[in-house]
């Protein structure tokens, strides 16, 4: 297959990912779009490391696995305690942080 | 200084430093146990510290008798930076234990006193809990008068300097909550302290100056070096004395600069003596003394000194005339014999200036604590007639106006007697103390300038003149107040110094009697170059009867008549009239002063504080404040707490970011 299909699908999982981030207000949502974000550039990392025969863009995509993961632990861990506080998870209620 | 050189010194010269430690550790030890001593052990405390300091400087006065050119004792470094070395350290010589012989003698003297009249005193003040602070701040005076005198270097001298101007200013407001409005007191310290600054600013500048052309602050190498400094740099020379000249006019009260030594009569009595006429003030005096080497290459500072020294001289004796508050006068006085000293210092007669410095300190000495004495008698006379006519507490009675008392004569006779003595020692009356010492100067002025000597004889004659009224006033003629009328005689505790001064004010002339010229021997060791005095027969005789002159002129003024009842006006005022009204209001100096001087500096001040500080510079700070402010609350519409729309800004960046790296 073409490098180009790879890279375009990249393109377009990238897309949907910041898309979902800034359009929608759930935050479980929120979370599988930044995987999305990620995940399109996993792709490119495993397709270009085919594409130059060197295995350093797979080793590298170990490292995003295992930094997401934790992140989404993190990030579930604050959306559990925001929820206790709040009774809601409605991103936008969230603004007391406002200057 | 190595320890072969201390070896070398003569064994009493290495006791220099206790003259200033024994005053220092009497005062620690009033200080921390003073208030189990009791009044009695607070008294024995101070005075056995500066009799033991008066011991000190009699061992080291026999040890010059033996090495007559002294020495130097080096205590401790103090500053060592680059050029610039300043050492703790002792000059012994014959000029220095002159002045150290004259503080401590004098102030054991006063310290003695000090213990009976401050006893009645606070009482009479209401506040026994002072007695202890009193002799706190009179040993650390003596302490900082001795580092001012056996000084080696002009930093040292500085020091002492300040210090005495600082217990001066602590005791000028010992009852600092007392006199007029509650303040008058508070005030009067204030204004020595503020006048005294000024001086000091002066002294300050010619240290400088002498740190900028000499390179040092030692006085023998600044001595040794002068005449090559003054070959090469005759302005810098003339400028370091003039400003020198500045700082003896604030701490030896001179023209301009003498306003604050009548308002420092707020003071305790003993303290009036010790520090306002005896000692203090005649640092000044010492100073120019001590740097006759530098004044010796500058003969136009020598004329400004001594004309400053004889307008001060003739113009305050005229101030004396008029005044009714018995310290008043003699403050004027001192001022006026102060003026004296620097004419004749100015002169290049050191060893007359000294003399006349060492007596003075003898009678007025003996006057002001007389002053004292008659001030506590009616004090004592005042609470003992109210006592019986059952009247309370205090009203406008003034203990020190002259115009309330007379007739003491019988009711004090040990005070009238020792009074009379010092009074007609300072008169100039053959053959007492102040014969002499004012005939000498009299002489070398009469040598140097006539017009000096003329304004000196009439301010001797002025001089008699107001010894005359005050003799007569608070002595003779009939009480003029209840309070005198019951005047008491002070107890022994109070007399006995006062016999003693007595008897030095009377006998103090033989320290220099022509022919002898003890003082002059002793002196020549540590001056430059000393004429010997003269003796001039006429000159002496003019002298002598210019005295009896004033004091028969004040005896047929005030005396002849029964004086003046209560709240007539002075006999003078009617003759002199407008002349009179100038000499009571003390030629309107202050005032001319203020309205000159500190009115203008109000307003700079005022200008300053408002206009400057508030309007200009709290401006600047405000307004950098409210330029964040606004900007900050423009940049808070960005914190609006939506993580999306942080989120989207990071977008924007990340796009820009790229953009401009694909596109470069």
């Amino acid at each position: 297959m073409p490098m180009s299909y790879f890279i375009g699908l990249s393109v377009v999982m990238f897309a949907m990912g910041i898309l979902g981030v800034l359009l929608r207000r759930n935050p479980l949502v929120v979370f599988m779009s930044l995987e999305l974000m990620f995940n399109s550039a996993n792709l490119l990392f495993v397709a270009f490391s085919a594409y130059h025969q060197v295995l350093d863009g797979q080793l590298f995509v170990f490292f995003v696995m295992t930094t997401a993961a934790a992140e989404v632990a993190v990030g579930l861990a604050l959306i559990v305690a925001v929820f206790k506080a709040k009774r809601t998870i409605d991103l936008d209620q969230m603004s007391s942080l406002k200057g | 200084m190595s320890l072969n050189e201390i070896a070398s010194l003569h064994p009493f010269f290495q006791l220099a430093p206790l003259v200033v430690f024994l005053p220092v550790l009497g005062l620690l030890i009033n200080l921390l146990v003073g208030k189990r001593l009791g009044e009695k052990g607070i008294g024995a405390v101070a005075s056995l510290a500066t009799g033991g300091a008066f011991v000190v400087a009699v061992l080291l006065a026999v040890g010059l008798a033996q090495v007559s050119e002294g020495g130097t004792l080096t205590l401790a470094n103090w500053i060592t930076l680059g050029d610039l070395g300043v050492s703790w350290s002792f000059r012994i010589d014959t000029l220095s234990v002159l002045m150290m012989l004259v503080v401590s003698g004098v102030g054991t003297l006063i310290h003695i006193y000090s213990i009976g009249y401050m006893h009645s005193d606070v009482r009479h003040n209401e506040d026994p809990g002072r007695f202890r602070r009193f002799f706190v701040y009179l040993n650390l005076f003596i302490a900082f008068m001795m580092v001012l005198v056996s000084s080696d270097n002009f930093l040292m001298l500085f020091v002492g300097w300040e210090g005495v101007g600082l217990c001066s200013y602590l005791l000028i407001g010992f009852w600092f909550e007392k006199g007029a409005d509650g303040i008058g007191n508070a005030r009067a310290a204030k204004k020595a302290f503020v006048v005294n600054r000024i001086g000091d600013f002066g002294l300050l500048i010619a240290l400088f100056l002498l740190f900028y052309n000499f390179g040092t602050l030692n006085f023998a190498e600044i001595f040794e070096k002068a005449p090559a400094v003054a070959a090469a740099a005759p302005g810098a020379i003339m400028a370091i004395t003039l400003f020198m000249l500045l700082g003896v006019t604030g701490k030896s009260a001179q023209l301009p600069l003498f306003v604050w030594l009548p308002d420092a009569m707020a003071g305790p009595t003993p303290v009036s003596a010790l520090i306002h006429a005896a000692t203090m003030v005649t640092a000044g005096v010492y100073l120019v003394a001590r740097s006759q080497a530098l004044y010796f290459e500058v003969p136009a500072a020598q004329n400004v000194v001594m004309w400053v020294g004889a307008l001060t001289a003739f113009f305050a004796a005229t101030i004396a005339v008029g005044q009714n508050d018995i310290k008043k006068v003699l403050a004027y006085s001192t001022i006026s014999q102060l003026g004296f000293m620097v004419t004749v210092v100015g002169m290049g007669a050191t060893v007359a200036g000294m003399f006349h410095l060492t007596t003075q300190a003898f009678f007025k000495a003996l006057l002001f604590l007389g002053a004292g004495s008659v001030i506590l008698g009616v004090e004592h006379g005042h609470a003992h007639a109210h006592a019986k006519a059952g009247e309370h507490g205090h009203d406008s009675f003034d203990p020190q106006d002259m115009r309330e008392m007379g007739g003491l004569r019988k009711r004090m006779p040990l005070t009238f007697t020792v009074y009379l003595l010092g009074g007609l020692s300072m008169a100039g009356i053959a053959p007492l103390a102040g014969f002499f010492s004012k005939d000498e100067i009299l002489a070398a002025a009469s040598e140097k300038s006539i017009a000096v000597y003329v304004l000196l004889t009439a301010a001797a004659f002025l001089t008699a003149f107001y010894v005359g009224r005050q003799l007569v006033m608070v002595f003779f003629g009939k009480p003029r107040s209840d309070a005198s009328e019951k005047a008491a005689e002070s107890p022994l505790l109070v007399t006995l110094p006062l016999i003693i001064l007595a008897l030095l004010a009377v006998f103090g002339g033989a320290l220099n009697l022509p022919g002898s010229h003890l003082l002059e021997t002793w002196l020549e060791h540590s001056l430059p170059e000393t004429a010997p005095g003269q003796f001039v027969l006429p000159v002496a005789l003019i002298s002598l009867g210019i005295a009896l002159l004033g004091l028969l002129l004040a005896w047929l003024v005030y005396g002849r008549k029964p004086i003046f009842e209560k709240g007539q006006p002075d006999p003078l005022r009617r003759p002199l009239n407008g002349l009179f009204k100038a000499l009571e209001n003390k030629w309107w100096v202050d005032e001319l002063y203020h309205a000159v001087i500190v009115r203008p500096y109000q307003s700079i001040a005022q200008f300053s504080a408002g206009a400057v500080d508030q309007g200009v510079i709290d401006g600047v700070v405000n307004g950098m404040g409210s330029l964040v402010r606004s900007g900050a609350k423009w940049w808070r519409r960005f914190q609006n707490g939506y993580i999306r729309s942080y989120a989207l800004t990071i977008v924007f960046g990340v796009v820009l970011v790229i953009t401009y790296l694909v596109l470069r």
